[in-house]
């Protein structure tokens, strides 16, 4: 059985956390639990960007948590980076252990627009799931509906779907027969 | 972008290099990566490489030169010049030698995935598998319509004729009834499958809100609005639109959508720039829109314009012979999503399947039929496994009760039935699962 550690990174509001880790255990089947204590992202601040640099955070939760918590989803409210990008949503280790998401530009307010709660927790369970496909091995699908489609902008996050396709959940699958033996 | 494309990154910076090996293998793409142009020449050789994203200032050989190098030996291949200044000059002179593009660093996310798609599309003729699993994907859309009927066969006719053409299309029947099911029908089989079916459930959202998500707008359009935003119309470009309750818009959106209709064109919010738009329209109602037209609520124009060809779904209760052919559809599918042994239906159960009015139609059928099978571990699906079966026991249970009391123990021993399985009990449920786990925090239940 497979599980899954959620760790708030910063300050993160608790229940949403606690819906993605019911989500996440239904969508991969698998356990969940959430750390007691949250990782500070501050090592990773870039001051000129004013942003921080996600690889650099997925390194950090890697060394706090061992590999026998099974995979590892930071959940941060801060607005990530990698240095060729201007933002990302989040950042996986291709069939690693450890994946991130940032709730900042998932929130409408990010926009311009009002908060919309709801909307935001659907948005960080399909990029919940979405970065810990990666962890899994799964890379980016081409069917729209599917959870593992890239999203360049938040109106991409809206029009995708929230759970794995026929042809990324046969090879979820796969992986986990493999993952069992 | 999952067909194997393979990319050759040229960067003397380690942490570029890195970043974007990762970003491209995430892409489902070969990588490789060089850190002069030296080394990549020694590795022009090891594959047939599609993308070439080289940096425009490295120590010895520079970006042109190199450009130059690999256009000898590959002249098809993509060539893609990055750097960290923005300098016309040198983007003029890298175009100029046939690079492909010019990116500046850092990169927008959606600039640089829309490089990669254009670059993708020239592999387009090589994604034959693709084609064939997403022709599987469409069938099993086409078999979610089920139905042994007159009515069923001529509403899978009519979206077969339909889905050939780029005609808009008006979907008609009572809520439950399969409306987007058949609007994702008609896409799947159209030829705009490639591209994305954007749904806009219009009866729930404000006017204001709707005239947003539907444009868009600018950045600087209203107090707070730092980033532009594309709207729905503009996601849809070159795919299908799927207005659900078009019914119930209100008379200034009812307005701006005729004038998309008929112009392809939108502004976003607070824009003064014309914006082409491309997508099929499909909209569908459960309301009597001859009626709203009569009484001036729902614009005429606007109803000629989308009552091009309708497709009109009978309610359950007038198409009697498909529940016991559904219902098994049903019970097949979740037996094997759920790795039940669930052979059928007892008799009465059936029985009592075929005379309930089903007044939320299929919809109400899949969610009962889901619940009993959660109920029911093995064996025959029983009478008792329905919650409406023994309605003067439910309506004792009543007596005495708040509506949210009844809210709160509903929707507890909905979860307890299904295990506490938040994304089933809500389908039971009808509501999503945001909104269960806001009635449970609500409610403070928890699992035991």
């Amino acid at each position: 059985m497979r599980n899954v550690l959620l760790v708030p990174v910063g300050a993160v509001d608790a229940p949403l956390v606690e819906y993605l880790s019911l989500m996440v255990g239904e969508a991969l089947g698998c356990a969940t639990h959430i750390a007691a204590e949250a990782l500070s992202p501050d090592r990773a601040l870039d001051p000129r960007r004013r942003q921080y640099y996600s690889t650099e955070i997925l390194a950090m939760l890697e060394r706090a948590h061992p590999p026998h918590v099974g995979q590892v989803l930071g959940v941060a409210e801060v607005d990530l980076f990698i240095p060729i990008l201007t933002f990302v949503f989040g950042e996986a280790q291709l069939g690693g252990r450890v994946a991130l998401l940032s709730l900042a530009r998932l929130r409408s307010s990010y926009y311009g627009e009002d908060e919309d709660p709801d909307l935001l927790y659907r948005r960080a369970e399909k990029e919940a799931i979405h970065e810990l496909g990666h962890t899994l091995g799964l890379v980016h699908c081409d069917d729209y509906g599917c959870v593992m489609r890239f999203s360049s902008s938040v109106e991409e996050v809206d029009i995708k779907g929230d759970r794995f396709c026929p042809n990324c959940a046969t090879r979820l699958e796969t992986a986990d027969r493999g993952y069992d033996r | 972008m999952s067909q194997q494309i393979r990319i050759l990154i040229v960067d003397d910076e380690q942490v570029v290099r890195t970043s974007l090996e990762h970003w491209f293998r995430e892409e489902g793409c070969v990588v490789d990566t060089a850190a002069s142009g030296k080394e990549a020449l020694t590795k022009l050789a090891s594959a047939d490489w599609d993308i070439f994203l080289i940096d425009i200032r490295m120590p010895g050989m520079d970006g042109i030169e190199l450009q130059g190098r690999i256009r000898e030996t590959h002249p098809d291949a993509v060539v893609i010049i990055m750097t960290a200044y923005a300098s016309v000059d040198t983007a003029v002179q890298a175009m100029k030698q046939g690079a492909h593009d010019y990116i500046t660093k850092p990169f927008d996310p959606e600039t640089l995935e829309k490089m990669v798609r254009a670059a993708v599309e020239k592999r387009r003729l090589e994604k034959e598998n693709q084609q064939l699993k997403r022709s599987l994907d469409e069938l099993e859309q086409f078999s979610e319509i089920v139905g042994s009927s007159s009515a069923v066969r001529e509403v899978l006719e009519k979206v077969q004729m339909v889905a050939a053409t780029d005609s808009t299309v008006l979907v008609r029947g009572e809520s439950g009834t399969g409306k987007e099911l058949v609007a994702r029908a008609i896409h799947a089989h159209s030829a705009r499958r490639y591209m994305p079916i954007v749904v806009v459930n219009c009866g729930a959202l404000p006017e204001g809100v709707l005239e947003s998500e539907l444009f868009g707008h600018e950045k600087g359009s209203f107090t707070g609005a730092q980033y532009r935003r594309k709207g729905k119309f503009e996601m849809a470009d070159g795919g299908t639109l799927f207005l659900d309750e078009i019914g119930d818009v209100g008379p200034k959106t009812q307005m701006d959508l005729l004038r998309v209709l008929e112009e392809k064109a939108i502004y976003r919010v607070g824009g003064n720039t014309r914006i082409q738009v491309d997508f099929r329209t499909i909209a569908a109602t459960n309301r009597d829109l001859e009626e709203a037209v009569r009484e001036k609520s729902f614009r005429e124009d606007l109803y000629y314009r989308l009552n091009v060809f309708t497709i009109t779904i009978p309610p359950l209760r007038e198409r009697r012979e498909d529940i016991p052919v559904l219902a098994a559809h049903f019970l097949q599918k979740l037996a094997r999503s759920m790795n039940r042994q669930l052979e059928g239906f007892a008799p009465e159960a059936m029985e009592l399947l075929m005379e309930r009015a089903w007044p939320g139609n299929v919809r109400e059928l899949q969610n009962a039929i889901e619940r009993a099978a959660v109920v029911r571990v093995r064996g025959l699906i029983q009478r008792e496994d329905f919650p409406f079966a023994d309605s003067a026991a439910s309506r004792e249970q009543m007596n005495g009760k708040s509506l949210s009391d009844l809210e709160r123990v509903h929707i507890a021993r909905v979860l307890e039935e299904t295990g506490w399985n938040i994304s089933q009990a809500a389908r039971i449920l009808e509501i999503d699962r945001v909104t269960l786990y806001n009635k449970m925090r609500k409610y403070g239940i928890e699992r035991p």
